[in-house]
C-alpha cells in the first residue's frame, strides 16, 4: 500500500503514518521544513515502512506535489494552521491567507489527486469547527465548512473520507486551555489510519463528537454566540 | 493535559512552568527557560526524583522519534521520550530484546538512562546503563556526545544521575538478540527466605530472568513464588490484552492484600515450565493502565533497598509483618556483582527488597526510618528512584560519592529529591 500524506510534520498526520508504517506501507511524505521531515521519516522508516519519499514543498503547488506522489492508494490531505481568530478580525489579508491555506490549497490538492486516483481513497482533515460557525472560531471554521461540502460532493466520484477532530492536543492547540475532552494525537491517528483502511465516509474523532456537534447544529442562531 | 505528578501520588508537587518541546531542533537554548530545569518523561518514578517543586519541568513526551536502527547489529538509536513500548514494537519482530527491562514497558529511554535501572536479569546483564552505547545531553554551557570513549566523565555522571547532569536528548542502545517474542518460565514456590536463597543460587547459573514475590505478612517465613525463565524458540501463544483503567479508589486494605496472598500462592503452584508472551511476563501490572491510584488519594510508597547480608532483609520482613502494614507487591531478587558504569548507580551484589505500603498507614515512615538503619548499617542502599522520604544523612551514607557526583551536575538543574536529600 502507498499512502501519500500531505501536512506529514503534523502531529495527528505523523501519529497516523506511524500505524501505516508498522504495517509496511510505503510512505510519500510532504511538508515546509526539510529538518522536521527528515525526522518523521527517519522514524517511520525504523517503525517498519518499505520505504519513505521526502518532498518539501509549499501545499499551494499542488501540480508538482500529484506528479511526484505517483501511484498511490490512498492520500491523506493534513495540513493546516489555527489562526488566531482576534487577528484575523483586525487583519482581513491575513483571513483570506489563512483561508487559503486550510480551505483552497485543500480542495485543489483534493480536486487533483481525484482525477488520478482511481479506486484509491482520498482522506481529508475537516474539524467539528467547520459544521458550525462560531464566534470564537469562524474564519477557521468557514475554511473547514468549505472542505466538508467539496469532500461531500466529491464523494460522488471517488472514495472520500472526512475526518471530523475535536479537541485534539497537539502543538496546533498548544495556547488552548486543556479540558477532559481534549483528544491525543495517538488515539486520533489511529482512528484515521482506520478509517482510512474501511473507507469509512464522515468519521468524528474521538466519536463522541457526533452528538456534542449534532447538538450544537441544532441549536437556535440567537444562542449560538460563543 | 497530564498533570506532572510521580507515580506514588504520595509528594504534593506543582512545576512553576512546563516547557514540552516537539522536536529536537526546537528544544529552547536553556539558559533563556527560567527557574531550575529537570527532564520529565513518563512520571513513572515513585518518588520525587522526576518532581522540581516550582521549578521547571522539560517534557519530553513529543520528543519520542526512532532514529536508526542497525537490524543487522541490533543498535537502536531514538529521542529520550521514545519509551520502551515504542522500541519493543521495532525491536521484537525483528528478533532483538531489550537488554534489561523494568518492570514496565511505559518509561522513557531518558529515564531508564538517568535511573541507570535494573531488571529480572541483573545477575547476569548488570543495569541498563551497560548497555548505552552513547547519547546526546543537552546542557547550559552547551551540547555533548557522550560515550565510553567521548566525555566519560558526564557519561558515567549522567547514568543514574537522576536527570541532574542536563538533558539527554537521544540515545543509542545495543539490543539483545532473542529467537522468538515468548520466554521459557517457571514458577516455584518456596516456604522461608533460606528456601529462597537456595533456589535463587541454583537458578543464577542455568536462567537470564529470575525474581521472586513472597506474602508480606509472613515475615522471614514468609511464603512465595520464584519466578525464572529464559528467552526460547518454541512456539506460544500472544494474548491479546485490554488494557484497563481502573477508578481512584483506595482498594488495597490490609485484609484484602492478605486475601489476594492467599489466593495467589496457592493459584501458582503449578512449577512445570511453561511458554509465556514476553509481555504478561515482563509486564504484567502494565495490563491496568493506572494501577497506581488504587492506594487511595494519599498515593503510596515503595521502598526498595539492597544489602550484602540477607540478615537485614529478614529483618525488614520481620517487622513488616510485625506492623501488620500490607505490602501489595513484595518482590526479592539477587543481584549480581557486574558493575555499571553509572557513578551513582544503585544495584551492586546482594539482595533487593522492594515493599510497597500505601501512605496513609500511621508509623510507615518511622518504620522506614527503621529499615534505612538496618540498611545501613549493613552497608546496603536505597534506590532514589523509589524514594520520597530518604534523609539526607541516610543519604550521603547510602551515596558516599554523592559530592563528586554534584560537581557534574549543570547549574541550572534540580529536582526536588536533590534538593531534599542535599539540604
Amino acid at each position: 500500500m502507498r499512502v501519500a500524506i500531505i501536512g506529514a510534520t503534523s502531529a495527528i498526520a505523523e501519529a497516523t503514518a506511524q500505524n501505516f508504517a508498522e504495517e509496511g506501507a510505503e510512505l510519500f511524505l510532504v511538508a515546509r521544513n526539510a529538518e522536521k521531515l527528515a525526522a518523521v521519516a527517519a522514524d517511520l522508516r525504523v517503525r517498519g515502512a518499505a520505504r519513505v519519499d521526502e518532498l518539501v514543498i509549499d501545499v499551494a503547488r499542488h501540480r508538482e506535489i500529484v506528479e511526484a506522489a505517483g501511484d498511490v492508494d490512498a492520500v491523506l490531505i493534513a495540513h493546516g494552521s489555527l489562526p488566531d481568530q482576534r487577528t484575523m478580525e483586525r487583519e482581513i489579508d491575513a483571513q483570506i491567507e489563512s483561508f487559503n491555506l486550510n480551505a483552497t490549497s485543500v480542495i485543489a490538492l483534493a480536486g487533483a489527486f481525484a482525477n488520478v486516483i482511481g479506486d484509491g481513497t482520498i482522506a481529508v482533515i475537516g474539524s467539528v469547527a467547520g459544521d458550525r460557525g462560531r464566534r470564537s472560531n469562524y474564519v477557521y471554521g468557514a475554511a473547514k465548512a468549505a472542505i466538508h461540502a467539496y469532500c461531500d460532493g466529491l464523494r460522488g466520484r471517488v472514495n472520500v473520507v472526512l475526518i471530523k477532530p475535536g479537541w485534539v492536543d497537539t502543538p496546533m492547540t498548544r495556547g488552548m486551555k486543556k479540558n477532559p475532552l481534549f483528544a491525543d494525537a495517538r488515539s486520533v491517528g489511529r482512528g484515521i489510519h482506520d478509517a482510512i483502511l474501511r473507507k469509512r465516509g464522515t468519521v468524528y474523532l474521538p466519536g463522541y463528537w457526533r452528538w456534542i456537534s449534532l447538538i450544537v447544529r441544532m441549536l437556535p442562531s440567537r444562542l449560538v454566540r460563543f | 493535559m497530564s498533570a506532572h505528578e510521580s507515580w506514588g501520588r504520595f509528594i504534593p508537587s506543582e512545576p512553576a512552568r512546563v516547557v514540552a518541546p516537539d522536536w529536537t531542533s526546537e528544544i529552547p537554548p536553556l539558559d533563556t527557560i527560567g527557574g531550575s530545569l529537570l527532564a520529565y518523561g513518563r512520571g513513572r518514578s515513585y518518588g520525587d526524583v522526576c518532581l522540581n517543586n516550582g521549578g521547571t519541568l522539560l517534557d519530553t513526551s513529543h520528543l519520542a522519534r526512532l532514529r536508526s536502527f542497525d537490524r543487522e547489529n541490533g543498535i537502536l538509536e531514538c529521542e529520550a521520550g521514545a519509551t520502551l513500548d515504542d522500541i519493543l514494537r521495532v525491536i521484537v519482530p525483528a528478533g532483538w530484546f531489550l537488554p534489561v527491562t523494568p518492570g514496565t514497558k511505559f518509561v522513557t529511554i531518558g529515564g531508564c538512562i538517568a535511573n541507570d535501572i535494573h531488571g529480572k536479569n541483573h545477575h547476569r546483564a548488570g543495569t541498563f546503563g551497560r548497555w548505552v552505547l552513547s547519547f546526546d545531553l543537552l546542557r547550559s554551557d552547551g551540547s555533548f556526545h557522550c560515550s565510553p570513549t567521548e566525555n566519560r566523565e558526564l557519561f558515567d555522571a549522567t547514568i543514574g544521575g537522576l536527570g541532574l547532569t542536563g538533558l539527554i536528548t537521544a540515545a543509542t542502545i545495543q539490543m539483545r538478540r532473542v529467537d522468538s517474542p515468548f520466554v521459557l518460565t517457571e514458577a516455584i514456590p518456596f516456604r522461608s527466605l533460606e528456601e529462597f536463597q537456595r533456589i535463587s543460587d541454583e537458578s543464577d547459573a542455568h536462567f537470564e530472568y529470575t525474581v521472586a514475590w513472597i506474602d508480606s505478612f509472613g515475615g522471614r517465613n514468609a511464603k512465595g513464588i520464584f519466578y525464572r525463565g529464559n528467552h526460547t524458540n518454541a512456539e506460544g501463544r500472544a494474548e491479546s490484552r485490554p488494557t484497563l483503567h481502573i477508578p481512584p479508589v483506595g482498594v488495597l486494605s490490609a485484609s484484602v492484600v492478605r486475601g489476594f496472598n492467599a489466593a495467589y500462592y496457592l493459584m501458582s503452584q503449578d512449577a512445570k515450565p511453561r511458554v509465556q508472551h514476553y509481555d504478561p511476563f515482563f509486564y504484567p501490572l502494565d495490563a491496568i493502565a493506572n494501577w497506581n491510584v488504587a492506594y487511595g488519594k494519599r498515593g503510596f510508597l515503595q521502598y526498595q533497598c539492597v544489602v550484602q547480608s540477607i540478615d537485614a532483609t529478614a529483618e525488614i520482613l520481620d517487622r513488616t509483618a510485625r506492623s501488620q502494614m500490607a505490602s501489595f507487591l513484595t518482590v526479592i531478587k539477587k543481584f549480581g556483582d557486574v558493575a555499571s558504569p553509572g557513578m551513582m548507580s544503585f544495584p551492586r551484589a546482594g539482595t533487593t527488597l522492594c515493599l510497597d505500603f500505601a501512605a496513609k498507614h500511621k508509623g510507615l515512615l518511622p518504620m522506614l526510618d527503621g529499615f534505612d538503619e538496618l540498611v545501613a548499617s549493613a552497608g546496603g542502599s536505597v534506590y532514589p528512584a523509589k524514594d520520597a522520604r530518604l534523609s539526607p544523612t541516610r543519604f550521603r551514607e547510602f551515596f558516599p560519592q554523592w559530592e563528586s557526583f554534584a560537581q557534574h551536575i549543570d547549574p541550572r538543574f534540580s529536582s526536588s529529591f536533590w534538593r531534599r536529600v542535599t539540604s
